[in-house]
């Protein structure tokens, strides 16, 4: 290889996507975490929203304590407008109706243990990733580390054993 | 139960308003398509890198701005603060399963939410999945919080 091509090259096979949409996405869901936090004071993670929503149906003890049934109804607002955001968004681009190739067993299975592990962990991508990395919180900053480093292993470990998509 | 939160029509559509941006950015960023996070994961294209970085950086600025040159949220009266849990055995312990449950999914709890809204009808596998998995989280440590309760008398949360 010609070296002096290489760095370009590097860069291409490091973002064979670019990183506008990338970047430019990142800051928006950063934007929304702060509308909310500067509106209302309100920390805002994503995950939450499945314990408190547990609440509506289910009498266990550990969804229904004080603080969820008081966030359960903003945190259902929060979701649908999640949705309604991506939801515009694909509008926008003309990508309304894509679907994932990923097996459902995957997605199931993968959803469990993000379901235990972000309850168990105290938060997920959003609470912990964007709030509490930006908090500078080194609680957050243990937890990130480690799903990132666990999750890159399995990730790799599954496309080695021949599972794809 | 209306909830002490809830601060009427101004602050629910603050919460919607931060929601659909936050959802845009997530259906933007890809994060909303599992195959572009495993992508990363596998080290085949590692934008998710800006996606996190710029998130951290707004959300970084904000709650340092916040916290130090602003007195308190105008619709809740609440004061500034940073997003401080504290330490323990289940911080690392939570961190490994959902890192398994993401390497094997490709996605997390809020781009699941968003990609419902780019009309991805598979992810509910995902989202059924993530509730299950919290439910039988709360579960057993509701479970067996009531055993410690009844050995001991005293409830901890």
């Amino acid at each position: 290889m010609d070296m002096t091509t290489l760095p370009l090259v590097a860069l291409a096979d490091l973002f064979p996507r670019g990183v506008a949409q990338y970047a430019v996405g990142g800051l928006l869901i950063g934007l929304g975490v702060a509308v909310i936090y500067l509106g209302t004071g309100i920390i805002a993670g994503a995950s939450t929203f499945l314990e408190s929503t547990l609440s509506y149906v289910s009498s266990v003890p550990r969804f229904n304590r004080a603080k969820y049934l008081a966030s359960r109804d903003w945190r259902v607002v929060f979701t649908l407008g999640i949705v309604g955001g991506a939801a515009v968004y694909a509008f926008a681009f003309g990508e309304f109706g894509w679907t994932t190739d990923v097996q459902w067993w995957r997605l199931l299975g993968g959803g469990f243990l993000v379901g235990v592990g972000t309850r168990v962990g105290k938060g997920c991508t959003s609470g912990h990733g964007v709030c509490g990395v930006g908090s500078l919180s080194e609680t957050s900053l243990v937890n990130v580390a480690t799903f990132m480093a666990v999750a890159i292993g399995t990730a790799q470990i599954v496309a080695a054993l021949g599972v794809s998509p | 139960m209306r909830g002490d939160d809830e601060r009427g029509v101004a602050f629910t559509l603050v919460i919607l308003l931060g929601g659909l941006v936050f959802g845009f950015g997530l259906g933007l960023s890809g994060m909303a398509k599992p195959e572009i996070v495993l992508d990363f994961l596998q080290f085949e294209d590692f934008g998710l890198l800006f996606v996190m970085g710029g998130a951290a950086v707004v959300s970084g600025v904000t709650i340092f701005g916040a916290t130090n040159f602003l007195d308190r949220a105008p619709l809740t009266g609440r004061g500034y603060t940073r997003r401080l849990k504290t330490m323990d055995r289940n911080v690392p312990i939570g961190g490994v399963i959902f890192g398994v449950g993401w390497g094997v999914s490709g996605i997390c709890p809020g781009a699941a939410y968003a990609s419902v809204g780019l009309g991805n009808v598979t992810i509910l596998w995902a989202i059924l999945g993530m509730f299950l998995g919290a439910y039988a989280q709360g579960f057993v440590r509701s479970s067996r919080a009531d055993d410690a309760g009844a050995t001991a008398a005293t409830t901890t949360d």
